[in-house]
């Protein structure tokens, strides 16, 4: 099924198109959006679940509520909506909780 | 109108304050709970979580057992908590560790352990190397000098304890007044009238269960309560996969996969907020005793105030001079949420002093 998003995306001054992957698949987007501004464009509005298997995806968009974190170049668990996005960058949304190593 | 005239009115939602208001109702009371706000200082929203037996009360053997007993009802008092609110509390008994990192600590805390056996029955501990140590904890560093396990220790879900205790309590039918800060409270023929920023409350009982707010509550019902803050700062990491399968001293993991770091005690006055310093030893600290912690990522931390007495002991005592007027405070409301449920508030309902409670009063603070 084709990702559905309810957001509607404004125009933007002044940025640059990067690619950055989610989940190892290429999205251009706005060099001044956020990770979390990537992935509700393009339709991930569900970016992990807790432990209890419920999803959960950005929603305070300002670094409140941490409903938003996501692997981002490795590093898990960061926020996306205090990420800026950057040429390159490697999103991966995990269902699961890591290991520490 | 019922709410303003109940049986007993406790001073103080927070978890010793609705613990014996929880038991009050099960004696079957009308009892009214006035509580303050969200801003105000609340050490029941930012505790450790522990139901603690080793280590306290090692020169107290009041207090060893009445923390034991305590201790010992909460696995029923966590089903009773259950079974009234529909939330589950958390709670598990299956032993806890304190770790040392030097040997010279273990030592110490190896022949207060001996003191504490000697003094409270029930008590068992065993005395680990880092080898043994790593039975339990397999995270644990080799490096450690060892630590102390206790099958008495447990641990709950605070945050989570302190939803089931006000659900409980609304669901028995007590009221609840949030924002409500008692101004005032005046006594005549037998009966308190006390002036809130909400209404006007008269009752024959009251319970000051108000923390912090007992030292300038207190005398106005001839008790005495020198309660002073100090300050606890908690870490909390991202949620990662189990590998703290028993509750530590200084670092405990919650059902959820989020590992909780927090062992520093300041005297700081009424400020409740974190230091970099004081964060980054508490890390270091638990990096040297799970270095597996180096990786995981930090995402809030926050700094609470605790309940002092000058001696540390709890507080329990009914006014001489206004019969009817309880105080209860102590610095472990988790640890004896079961005891104020099922000992002070039958007490406050009007039974015999429980003898376990006879040497919290407040007459050891008098100059």
């Amino acid at each position: 099924m084709a990702p559905v998003s309810h957001f509607e995306r404004l125009p933007c001054v002044g940025g640059e198109v990067v690619t950055i992957t989610i989940d190892g698949e290429a999205h251009e987007v706005d060099s001044r959006w956020t990770v979390a501004a990537a992935l509700i464009a393009h339709g991930h509005t569900r970016c992990r679940c807790t432990p209890e298997g419920q999803s959960r995806g950005p929603f305070c968009m300002s670094g409140v509520c941490f409903e938003c974190r996501v692997d981002i170049d490795g590093t898990p668990n960061r926020q996306a909506c205090m990420t800026p996005v950057a040429a390159g960058m490697r999103v991966v949304l995990r269902q699961d909780l890591r290991a520490l190593a | 109108m019922r709410e303003r005239h109940p049986d007993v009115v406790v001073v103080g939602g927070g978890l010793v304050g609705l613990a014996i208001a929880h038991g009050l109702l099960r004696q079957k009371l009308r009892v009214t709970v006035c509580d303050e706000g969200d801003r105000d200082f609340r050490a029941s929203r930012g505790n450790f979580g522990l139901v603690w037996v080793q280590g306290k009360g090692v020169n107290s053997p009041p207090y060893a057992r009445l923390t034991s007993h305590s201790a010992r009802l909460w696995p029923d008092y966590a089903r009773q908590l259950q079974r009234d609110s529909g939330i589950d509390p958390g709670h598990t008994r299956r032993g806890g560790l304190s770790l040392c990192l030097e040997i010279d600590e273990l030592a110490e805390k190896s022949a207060a352990m001996a003191a504490l056996k000697a003094h409270t029955p029930g008590f068992d501990y065993e005395v680990l190397d880092a080898a043994g140590v790593r039975r339990f904890l397999p995270g644990a560093s080799p490096d450690i000098a060892g630590g102390i396990y206790s099958p008495q220790d447990g641990h709950v879900n605070p945050l989570q304890t302190l939803h089931a205790l006000l659900a409980a309590f609304e669901a028995l039918g007590g009221t609840y007044l949030p924002r409500c800060r008692v101004d005032d409270v005046s006594h005549r023929a037998g009966a308190f009238s006390l002036t809130t920023s909400g209404p006007t409350l008269q009752t024959a009982r009251i319970v000051l269960a108000a923390g912090l707010g007992n030292a300038r509550l207190a005398p106005l019902v001839g008790l005495y309560a020198p309660v002073l803050p100090v300050r606890g700062q908690v870490m909390i990491t991202e949620r990662v996969a189990p590998f703290l399968p028993y509750p530590t001293t200084s670092v405990r993991q919650t059902t959820e996969g989020t590992v909780q770091i927090g062992d520093s005690q300041e005297r700081v006055g009424l400020d409740d907020g974190t230091l970099p310093e004081v964060l980054v030893n508490m890390a270091r600290r638990a990096i040297a005793l799970f270095p597996l912690l180096r990786s995981a990522q930090v995402v809030r931390t926050w700094g609470a105030l605790r309940i002092m007495t000058p001696d540390g002991l709890p507080l329990y005592e009914e006014s001489r001079s206004h019969p009817g007027a309880f105080v209860a405070t102590c610095h472990s409301g988790v640890t004896l949420a079961a005891a104020h449920s099922e000992l002070i508030a039958p007490w406050i309902a009007g039974n015999d002093a429980p003898t376990l409670l006879e040497t919290f009063d407040g007459a050891r603070f008098a100059l």
